[in-house]
């Protein structure tokens, strides 16, 4: 098996090498067949790696093939090596399988655009550097992947550049994360003055040890300002409070990659860094309490930033940063495991919203503002039920993927080990949360599909079905979205049938056996009672239907008079919210113009008047000036001459005598 | 050594120009005769100086090929070259430049194609002469031949405000050098003094032992002349001047390999000559340098030229190398070297994909571009990896030089780090949002409607570049394996020779040299 696991990047990277280089010549086709079978391949080897790896006892989960010495400097030696374990393992799974599933999707969608080989190159980069990122078996080599998906990112984003607006969105998520990147980085260095290396299988097993042998406290400063300058990379990538600007922006690119790498993927490339990070993580308390805070704050602002967005891609947007902000709750109360299954079921339901969403916007000629939208749902009936199944599962109603996952989270978060009254104000929040968002995503089912259509003449005669190769990606996402939480079962709903076992965190254990024996000493193990967690299950599941319930009120019963209603009566929150918070103003005034300025200043006031006017042609100025008044002294009159000698002759007489 | 390599390396250019000379150019095809000789006898040194990879001992930490011969006795004077570890690969990124820039003036220089060429190549000999001399006196010859065909290029090839900028050019070089000559006059002196032996050998004059005093004048004079050169803030006004008013070839060679005569003459001569100037100054360096890193990445984000743009991303670039040169360990220097090569190959190569679109619609501002993406995409695309170098994106050299620099300043100095780190992002927004305003959008002025991409000629000069990016950048061991030992070597000397030499200063000596030099009360003065 370490044969062939380099495999699995190097198809998706010689893919993306001959659609880039002869994408014009091989065709359209060509192309299609290239990019897809690519992926297809990489998909397979996943499987087949995965397998292997299942199939092998529990503790000998983990491969490791160096392919070269990459950086040798001193006592820096990083290898360019990749990894595999059952975490990187579920990763790569539903890396390379979205992945295809979206490639397949983009035949259709990008069936009429000229560039479409140019298209099929990023999507098989970015492919290969997600699965860099996951597979690679140090932070320098996830590094590369990390910085590699952002720029496939960057390109995607902008990928119709001629229009500015495009390209603007693309470099504004490229420069946000190079801030994110910035604190990887110091995270990096700190990690390796720390422990000696940057590769997980020396920092982990030595930071336990340290820990162990009282080389290392619990919650040293060291451990904290590591795991946080991780986590404003992780900010930045997954856009969370502060960096979360770049996201909505971002869909600026065409629907597949939004769903791909804007939803399903690469944004949750930092909730797997710390998944990955876990040891430290669990060793830096007050680092996880900052997470979580900050998580907890961006699961709900963003929610609420989602119920007045009016274009359809925004509204999944600021859905995603919100969902986002959910698997960092998992992962910031210590429930790695958690974290990454919301992970996989978000990668589920979210691919298949957004891809549902293209096929909207498909549908309506291009138009995303759903007030222009209502009633499609008996022209584009097969995007109706795939997107009513996924916003099912992301409202957390069971037995839908997302319940599982997201009940699970607030269960751990409200049973927090380290901060068990902030763990029950999170919980909260979650709760809250979950409730705004099954009022936005009905919201959109409802203003999408329900109700009178209120678009142009020539959209309602355009009104038709995706093609098949559109809509079986659609059906075989939600059909993950359906059944995607069956295999993180929790042991109180699995117990009702007869143990059915969690697949999910047995998996998982060996990743995070370390995290979890840590906890288990530093905090106790304690036993909540099934009430209270049925308890809780119940009340979560009844915020959620609340929330579905009001949006049928607002949007469906009422529709006339209440969303208007409501608009005026509430205008300041509505235009607070409406507008993001002015988040993106605050921004601009408050950091990007005067950076400006003061750029300005240090080229032309600085540089150019002070430096180079002042310092060197001033200067020369003087030099100038003053040889041409001493040119004076010499101009040929010998009675000048005279004068001088007479003068000079005073002078010593002058001197010698007094 | 059995065939003194070094010298014919050096001195081959030279055999070019002669044979230059005996070409009329008063038709096409002589001028054409000319640029094709000048271009083979380059790329003949350039597979001459290959001949050094293979016999390059990289567990020597001392020199290698040397070449002594007696030259001015009753001074001391010898013709004394020799190869260590930074030196070598600096002697290749000359002979690799060289021929691509000359394939570069092809079409832009159509005038004087003789005197140009014969200046190109007298320049090289100049370059390659001060990468290997071993003898102060040598040296400096050098140095100061370099600076004449320099100073010519842009004076007589340049743009409209060239006399001035080739002017500034010259004197603000000129100034550092004197005041050098003098330091250098001044050390054999004082070795002569305490030894007996008048000798400009640089590995004797390593030893002398100067006062304190004498020690910190002498860095302040060399430092100055070659931080003229890298160029440091605020000694860096001469140099976006410089590059605007140069021909595409000479902006080149100046940022390709005249700046890196700065960097390398501190690691060279003003470090290990005097170790303990080099404490006393190193606070200050790295204050110059850190400010460097941001206020010439901020500098270049507002310029509207292109070529002015990057002329002050090298103010930025070049921070980042002296800043890892002066943290005396080895993730810090090994990095500053590959971040010399590094800047040599990506600011190269952007002065060259300048001068492209110079000569196509000879405009400079990026306001007059736009959408060019459509007419020239292969253009469009080595632009952008080119960018990414600059950048420092993983799997291209500049990450491997910064994260090196990055890594070995952290190391020392944490607060240091944190500041110079925020270049990474700095040079992300300027770069980008250059390229932005120059590739994308929609082709605003009609002019650029009908650009011609690039053809074969250019393409020949500009992929090898790319290559090189990417070798560096996914196998730099290849690299950094022929450095290790000479960078141990002058770590240890500079760290080691600025041992006190009386018990008595041994309480301040060690402040200076472990503490001070980086503490953060030092670094915020």
């Amino acid at each position: 098996m370490e044969g062939y696991l380099f495999l699995i990047p190097l198809i998706p990277f010689i893919g993306f090498l001959i659609n880039g280089l002869l994408g014009q010549k091989i065709g359209r086709s060509g192309v299609y067949c290239i990019g897809c079978s690519s992926i297809g391949l990489a998909f397979l080897f996943s499987i087949l790696a995965v397998y292997q790896l299942a199939c092998s006892p529990a503790e000998d989960r983990l491969l490791v093939q160096t392919l070269w010495s990459w950086i040798t400097v001193g006592n820096l030696n990083i290898d360019m090596a990749l990894m595999i374990d059952p975490l990187s393992a579920v990763m790569i799974l539903v890396v390379t399988g979205v992945s295809f599933v979206i490639h397949i999707y983009s035949i259709g969608y990008m069936a009429h655009d000229e560039s479409y080989w140019r298209f099929f190159s990023y999507l098989n980069m970015f492919v290969f550097f997600m699965i860099m990122l996951v597979l690679g078996s140090n932070y320098i080599v996830m590094f590369v992947g990390w910085e590699g998906v952002g720029l496939a990112s960057y390109l995607l984003i902008g990928f119709w550049y001629k229009e500015n607006v495009n390209a603007d969105a693309g470099k504004k998520a490229f420069i946000v994360n190079r801030i994110g990147d910035f604190g990887f980085l110091l995270g990096m260095f700190l990690m390796f003055i720390t422990f000696g290396s940057l590769s997980y299988l020396d920092v982990f097993p030595k930071a336990v040890h340290m820990y162990e042998h009282g080389m290392l406290a619990m919650n040293s400063p060291v451990m904290i300002a590591i795991c946080l300058l991780l986590f404003l990379g992780a900010t930045g990538k997954s856009a969370q409070i502060p960096l979360f600007v770049w996201l909505p922006d971002a869909m600026a690119g065409p629907t597949p990659v939004s769903a791909l790498i804007h939803a399903a993927t690469m944004v949750t490339a930092g909730v797997y860094m710390v998944a990955r990070t876990n040891v430290l993580y669990t060793l830096a308390p007050t680092a996880l309490l900052v997470l979580v805070l900050m998580s907890a704050a961006t699961a709900f602002i963003a929610a609420t930033i989602g119920i007045l967005q009016n274009d359809i891609k925004r509204v999944l947007a600021y859905s995603t940063v919100s969902q986002l902000g959910y698997m960092f709750i998992g992962v910031s109360v210590a429930a790695y495991g958690a974290g990454i299954f919301h992970l996989m079921t978000h990668a589920f339901f979210k691919a298949c919203l957004f891809l549902c969403a293209g096929s909207v916007i498909h549908a309506m000629g291009g138009d995303q503002d759903m007030r222009s939208m209502g009633g499609l749902w008996k022209k584009i009936p097969i995007t109706y039920i795939t997107m009513l199944f996924a916003t099912i599962a992301i409202s957390g109603i069971p037995p839908f993927a997302g319940f599982f996952s997201k009940d699970e989270i607030l269960w751990k978060a409200f049973t927090f080990p380290y901060y068990p009254v902030v763990g029950k104000i999170v919980w909260f929040i979650g709760v809250l949360a979950a409730g705004i968002t099954a009022f936005y995503m009905f919201r959109l089912i409802f203003m999408t599909f329900h109700g009178k259509f209120r678009g142009t003449e020539e959209q309602a005669h355009h009104l038709h079905e995706s093609p098949l190769n559109m809509t079986g990606p659609l059906m075989i996402l939600a059909f993950g979205s359906v059944f995607g939480g069956w295999l993180g079962i929790p042991h109180l709903i699995g117990s009702l049938f007869g143990h059915v076992p969690n697949v999910l965190e047995n998996f998982f254990e060996p990743v995070f056996a370390n995290s979890h024996e840590i906890i288990a000493a530093y905090a106790g193990v304690h036993h909540h009672s099934t009430v209270v967690e049925w308890v809780l299950m119940a009340g979560s599941v009844a915020v959620a239907i609340g929330g579905i319930f009001l949006a049928y009120h607002i949007y469906i019963r009422r529709v006339d008079v209440l969303p208007e209603k409501l608009a005026e009566t509430y205008s300041i929150y509505h235009k607070l919210v409406y507008n993001k918070y002015f988040v993106d103003e605050i921004y601009y005034y408050v950091v990007v113009l005067p950076f400006y300025y003061l750029s300005m200043f240090f080229w032309k006031v600085v540089d150019a008047f002070c430096i180079d006017g002042v310092g060197v042609n001033g200067q020369a100025w003087l030099v100038q000036r003053g040889s041409g008044a001493l040119r004076l002294v010499q101009n040929g009159y010998v009675q000048t001459y005279g004068a001088f000698m007479l003068l000079g002759l005073v002078v010593m007489l002058w001197f010698f005598i007094v | 050594m059995n065939a003194p390599i070094l010298t014919y390396v050096t001195f081959l250019p030279l055999l070019g120009v002669l044979a230059i000379l005996f070409i009329p150019q008063r038709s096409e095809s002589g001028k054409k005769a000319i640029r094709w000789v000048s271009m083979v006898i380059s790329t003949l040194v350039f597979f001459v100086s290959l001949r050094l990879y293979f016999d390059f001992d990289p567990d020597v930490a001392g020199f290698q090929f040397i070449e002594k011969y007696i030259w001015i006795p009753s001074y001391g004077i010898t013709y004394f070259m020799g190869l260590d570890g930074l030196a070598f690969w600096l002697v290749l990124l000359t002979t690799f430049l060289t021929p691509l820039t000359i394939l570069s003036t092809w079409s832009a220089i159509t005038k004087k194609v003789k005197e140009f060429q014969i200046m190109m190549l007298v320049l090289e000999t100049a370059m390659l002469g001060t990468f290997v001399s071993l003898d102060l006196f040598l040296f400096y010859v050098f140095w100061e031949i370099m600076l004449i065909p320099m100073w010519l290029i842009i004076g007589v090839w340049g743009g409209e405000r060239r006399i001035y900028a080739a002017i500034k050019f010259f004197l603000f070089t000129a100034v550092g050098s004197f005041l050098m000559l003098v330091c250098i006059i001044g050390l054999v002196y004082f070795h002569h003094q305490e030894t007996g032996d008048l000798t400009f050998n640089l590995l004797s004059l390593y030893n002398t032992n100067l006062a304190r005093t004498y020690e910190i004048l002498f860095f302040a004079a060399f430092a100055l002349a070659f931080a003229i050169k890298v160029p440091m803030f605020p000694l860096h006004t001469w140099l976006p001047d410089a590059h605007v008013e140069a021909p595409t070839a000479g902006s080149v060679i100046l940022a390709g390999i005249l700046l890196k005569m700065g960097t390398y003459g501190f690691f060279r001569f003003a470090m290990p000559l005097f170790p303990d100037g080099s404490a006393f100054f190193t606070p200050l360096i790295v204050v110059l340098s850190i400010i460097g890193i941001i206020y010439g990445a901020m500098v270049a984000m507002v310029q509207p030229d292109i070529k002015k743009l990057v002329a002050y991303s090298s103010v930025s670039h070049l921070g980042y190398c002296m800043i890892g040169l002066f943290v005396l360990n080895r993730h810090g220097v090994e990095g500053s070297i590959l971040q010399m090569i590094n800047h040599g190959i990506s600011t190269g190569a952007l002065f060259l994909l300048v001068g492209v679109v110079y000569e196509r619609r000879h405009t400079r501002m990026i306001a007059e571009y736009g959408g060019i993406c459509r007419p020239m995409p292969i253009y469009a695309s080595i632009f952008f990896l080119i960018t990414l170098s600059s950048v420092g994106f993983p799997t291209t050299n500049g990450f491997i030089g910064e994260f090196l620099i990055l890594l070995g300043v952290f190391e020392v100095n944490k607060a240091a780090a944190v500041l110079a780190a925020t270049g990474v992002v700095l040079g992300a927004i300027y770069m980008f949002w250059m390229f932005q305003r120059v590739f994308y959008g929609r082709v605003s002025n009609p002019k650029n409607e009908k650009l011609k991409d690039l053809n074969r000629r250019e393409l020949a000069y500009l992929l090898p570049l790319v290559a090189l990016v990417f070798w560096i950048g996914l196998y730099p061991n290849f690299f950094l394996s022929k450095m290790h030992s000479s960078v141990d070597h002058f770590i240890s000397q500079v760290k080691i020779s600025a041992e006190p030499a009386s018990p008595g200063a041994v309480v301040e000596h060690h402040a200076s040299v472990d503490k001070a030099p980086l503490s953060v009360s030092a670094a915020k003065e």
